[in-house]
This record gives C-alpha cells, sequence and structure tokens, in this order.
C-alpha cells in the first residue's frame, strides 16, 4: 500500500524552556496509507490530539518530519498551506467554530480561502450539505437558528467542502445520541467510498472504533505502542486496559471466557464474530468447559 | 500555542511565609511599598527599597527568573520614559549639548531612577499575584473594601465579578487558540496581510469566540442558582480570612519603611 501521511521521528515538547515544559510526543513514525479508514485511539491527554494537528500542518514538529505524499511539508510554506487543503480536520466539538450568517456562507468558507471560482464553491457547498444530509432550504438559514447535531453537520460539510485527500475527525460523535451517532459515522463513511480519500477516525471509544475502522493505531505517552487490525491491537487486552482503554465488551467476555479454561479465539469485537465463534467451537464438539 | 504562554500575574503555588500572608496583610504591604516607592527620591532611599524587594522575593522563593520574564513586556514603557525624562530634564549640570537637545546629569540620574521604579513597581505587584491565588486575593480586596457598603457600593458583587473574570482568562485563552486552530485548519490566515485584511481575518475567530463567551456567561449563572446564589447578603465562607502574629509584624515592618522612606527623603537622601 501507498503511504499517503508520514511522520518520521515526530517529536512536540509544549512551552519548551519553561518551567511548564512537557513533551506531547516521543520519536514517534505513524503512517496513513492512501484510501484506508484508520483509527486512532488513546485516552486524554495521550497526545493524539497533537498528532493530529501536525498532520495537516497546524503545528510545527519540535523534531522529525511530517511527510504528505512523500514531501515534507514544512520544506516550502506554500506546500504548508496545500497540505491543509489536502488534509482536512475537524476538530472536537467543531460546533464552536460556526460564524457566518448562513449555512451556506459557512460551509464555503473552506473552498474561498482556498481561492476557487464561484461555481466551483457552489458544487462543492452543495455536495458537502448532501454528504451530511442537510437539505437545500436549511442552507439559508443561521447556523444558530439549528440544534446541536445539524450545527456539528454543518462544521463537518465546511471541512469535507474542501474536498480534501485525507479527512481527520477528533472525537465526531461526541455528545451526540446514538441515531445522531450512527448518521454522522454513515456521512463519513460515504464520503470514504465515494472519494477514495483516507479518513482518520480519532476516538476514545473502543467500540466505536472498533466496528468502523480497518486499522488501529493506539497512541499511550507520546508513543505508540501498537497498531494494526483491531483483531490483531485487542489482543494485548491487558495492556490496553493498564492504559485506561480498556477493549470492546464482546473481547472482555471471550478473555474472561479464556482465563477460565475455555479453548476460544480471544480476538473477536463484534456481536457477528462472537457468534461465529461459539458456533464454530460448539460445533468442534465437547468444549472443556 | 504562543497564547498559553502568556504570564499574565500567574498564581506560582508554593508554601512559603509570604504565600501562608493574610491575603490582606499582602495588599496593604504593597499598598505601602507603592506609597513608599514613591517617596523615594535618591539612592539611599531606593536602596532601602531595593532591600524590601529582594528580602520579599527571597522569603517567597519565587524563582527570579519568572520574575524578570514579567518585566519583559513593560521594559519598552521603562526605556521610553526614561528618553523622555533624560532629555526633557532640566539642571545645572550640562554634559552633552547638540542641537535642540540637552543632557543634564539631573536628566541621568532622573532617567535611570525612574527605569528603577517602574521595574520595582511592576516587581513588587508581580510577587504579591504569584504568591497569592486569584481567589484569596479578591477574598481579601472584598474584605478590605467591606466599609464600602455602608454608602451603598456593590462590593461583593464587584469582587464576584472580578474573580469570575481572572477565572475565566485561562478559559478562554485556551478556546481563542482552539477555535484559530479550528479555522486556520479551513484555510483562514490570521498572519499576513495588510491591516484591513487582518482586521477582517479576525471575524471568523471573534464571532465563536463572543457565542461560546456569552454561553458560558448563561451556564455559569444557571449554575450559580442552582446552588442558591443570591449575591453577597448573609453568605458564609469556607476560607474566613484571620489575621495572625506574623500578619500583624509584616504590616508594621512596612509602615516603619514607609515612615522612614518619607523622613529620609525629605532630607533629600
Amino acid at each position: 500500500m501507498e503511504a499517503i501521511i508520514e511522520t518520521k521521528q515526530l517529536s512536540h515538547i509544549y512551552s519548551a524552556g519553561t518551567p511548564f515544559e512537557r513533551g506531547a510526543l516521543v520519536d514517534v513514525d505513524f503512517t496513513a496509507y492512501k484510501g484506508e479508514y484508520l483509527g486512532i485511539i488513546g485516552h486524554t491527554g495521550s497526545g493524539k490530539s497533537t498528532l493530529i494537528q501536525h498532520l495537516n500542518g497546524l503545528l510545527k514538529p519540535t523534531s522529525g518530519q511530517v511527510l504528505f505524499q512523500g514531501q515534507d511539508i514544512w520544506s516550502d510554506p506554500k506546500l504548508t498551506r496545500f497540505t491543509r487543503f489536502q488534509v482536512g480536520l475537524v476538530f472536537q466539538y467543531p460546533e464552536y467554530q460556526l460564524f457566518e450568517e448562513t449555512v451556506y456562507n459557512d460551509i464555503a468558507f473552506g473552498p474561498k480561502n482556498m481561492g476557487l471560482d464561484e461555481k466551483e464553491i457552489d458544487r462543492r457547498v452543495r455536495e458537502a450539505a448532501y454528504f451530511v444530509g442537510l437539505r437545500d432550504d436549511q442552507l439559508d438559514k443561521s447556523p444558530f437558528e439549528l440544534s446541536g447535531g445539524q450545527k456539528r453537520r454543518v462544521a463537518i460539510a465546511g471541512v469535507i467542502a474542501m474536498e480534501p485527500k485525507v479527512l481527520i475527525l477528533d472525537e465526531p460523535t461526541a455528545g451526540l445520541d446514538p441515531v445522531g451517532v450512527e448518521s454522522i459515522l454513515g456521512n463519513i463513511r460515504d464520503y470514504h467510498q465515494v472519494h477514495n480519500a483516507t479518513i482518520i477516525l480519532v476516538s476514545h471509544s473502543m467500540e466505536e472504533v472498533a466496528r468502523t475502522v480497518d486499522r488501529l493505531v493506539v497512541v499511550n505517552d507520546g508513543r505508540i505502542p501498537f497498531h494494526g487490525t483491531p483483531r490483531e491491537v485487542f489482543q494485548h487486552g491487558g495492556e490496553l486496559e493498564r492504559m485506561g482503554l480498556g477493549v470492546p465488551q464482546m473481547t472482555r467476555v471471550f478473555h474472561r471466557l479464556r482465563n477460565m479454561g475455555v479453548d476460544i479465539d480471544p480476538s473477536v469485537y463484534t456481536i457477528d464474530q462472537a457468534k461465529e465463534a461459539i458456533l464454530r467451537k460448539l460445533r468442534s464438539g465437547k468444549g472443556a468447559v | 500555542m504562543a497564547l498559553k504562554d502568556i504570564t499574565l500575574g500567574q498564581y506560582f503555588p508554593g508554601n512559603s511565609l509570604v504565600h501562608r500572608l493574610d491575603p490582606r496583610t499582602k495588599l496593604i504591604a504593597v499598598v505601602l511599598y507603592i506609597v513608599a516607592l514613591f517617596l523615594a527620591k535618591y539612592f539611599v532611599t531606593y536602596a532601602i527599597m531595593f532591600g524590601v524587594l529582594a528580602l520579599s522575593i527571597a522569603i517567597s522563593h519565587v524563582p527570579l527568573k519568572s520574575i524578570l520574564r514579567g518585566l519583559k513586556p513593560v521594559l519598552f514603557i521603562a526605556i521610553f520614559t526614561a528618553v523622555l525624562n533624560l532629555f526633557y530634564t532640566t539642571g545645572t549640570h550640562v554634559l552633552v549639548h547638540f542641537w535642540i537637545f540637552t543632557i543634564t546629569l539631573e536628566g541621568v540620574f532622573q532617567a535611570f531612577f525612574m527605569v528603577v521604579r517602574i521595574m520595582m513597581l511592576i516587581s513588587g505587584t508581580f510577587l504579591l499575584t504569584y504568591t497569592t491565588s486569584p481567589i484569596l486575593l479578591t477574598d481579601g480586596l472584598e474584605s478590605l473594601l467591606n466599609p464600602l457598603k455602608k454608602i451603598k457600593v456593590p462590593v461583593h458583587e464587584l469582587a464576584m465579578m472580578m474573580s469570575i473574570a481572572l477565572r475565566f482568562i485561562p478559559t478562554l485563552i485556551e478556546e481563542t487558540d482552539k477555535i484559530m486552530s479550528a479555522q486556520r485548519a479551513r484555510g483562514a490566515d490570521f498572519e499576513s496581510g495588510n491591516l484591513i485584511q487582518r482586521a477582517k481575518a479576525l471575524i471568523p475567530l471573534l464571532v465563536p469566540l463572543f457565542i461560546s463567551a456569552f454561553r458560558r456567561a448563561d451556564e455559569l449563572a444557571v449554575a450559580m442558582e442552582c446552588r442558591c446564589y443570591h449575591g453577597g447578603e448573609g453568605r458564609t465562607r469556607l476560607r474566613q480570612l484571620r489575621y495572625r502574629g506574623i500578619d500583624y509584624m509584616t504590616i508594621a515592618f512596612f509602615l516603619v519603611v514607609t515612615a522612614a522612606v518619607f523622613v529620609l527623603a525629605r532630607f533629600g537622601l
């Protein structure tokens, strides 16, 4: 697979040279591949927010490199700006960044900054609004008249309208009800499939990440202790729990079963997989329960 | 990130003698210190004031580095005043004279003392905010201003507003940082362009900031009412302020210093 974003020996220290100095990232080698759906998981303060802000050039590394399509994004100011548009970043609670008079104008803010012409901006705004499920008549409303969930859709559309090759979302479902969570995750998946874009989903909820991503990167204490498919990562159940992350409920049940002496595959993380595993176990005959 | 590095009279937690003084004592001491500083006239009196400041800093265990860092922003004002004093002080001992400028020995001294005075003024007040948490500071202020309630000054409300304002400075700075990053991620440019372009670029920052400030104010008001807040009338305190022996000694010390400086300055020292 071809890498789209890479970091090489990336370190970041906040407030360097003052008594408040603290390292947020330490020699991080991170890779996101073209077209993959990647999850980044870590608890609050692990450095995951610092990491993603490096990926689109909002933060400058204290040492190390950030490569976008093989080029160091800090080698040229033009390239840094270009990367910001190519790597879209949706912050946590993005609804608090809305400022325009109408929803339409707010979504158009990014494309306008890219210097696109009116026609292209219009196309992108409407397409982005469609992706997040906003109706046409909502485009002329003030964003402040909308509900919290709708505001969040507008904010996400504002980043999607830049049509980034990589879309990074920091806890996009935080504080939403279950229906809202499902629909936002669906919107993101649609964008992923239609544009063949790379998606990086940041979360602290194992359940959510496990259901959606192809590959998982765990961030802890400014380092990446392990990464791989959810199945591979969940095999480190004990270590994850010590990091305060925990594993999905299903995985926990199966780990427990195994500890009780049942010879069963502990790397399942969805109900379907659990069903499969149990059926397989039962069919294979007399389990040693 | 640069925004976070601003030291705006930051509190430096500690357990030194200065930290443990009653906030009212420290407020009174700082006022006396400032008065004495303005009474000081010449080397002897300034030396006394410098000694008092140095002693206070030493006892407080606040690192000298952080005090000096706080002085940096006022350096410009200090130098500006010094230059003005240097050229505009008239005197008899002319040192240099060219075109319309005259530098006198008196001017040099005046400029030097002015810089020293400003620096010591700032360091002294910084020491107060470094060693006193904002909450204690407003508690102390409220208690000192209490007599003004007799003439219908809303002392408690003012103190409450002040502590809320102080409490929200770091929150707002953090919020500004966050919104700035979010808008930069959408290609906003805060750094380049002429003055008008830069002012315009602030709209995407200021609108969300104001909205969130109002939202926070609203939420805070509701939360306070839920806990039955209804102004200062009959409100009791968790932390009772109480003067101890050391407080009386500190105030006495500062009174003596101020009186001494007053007398010595009379003799032109």
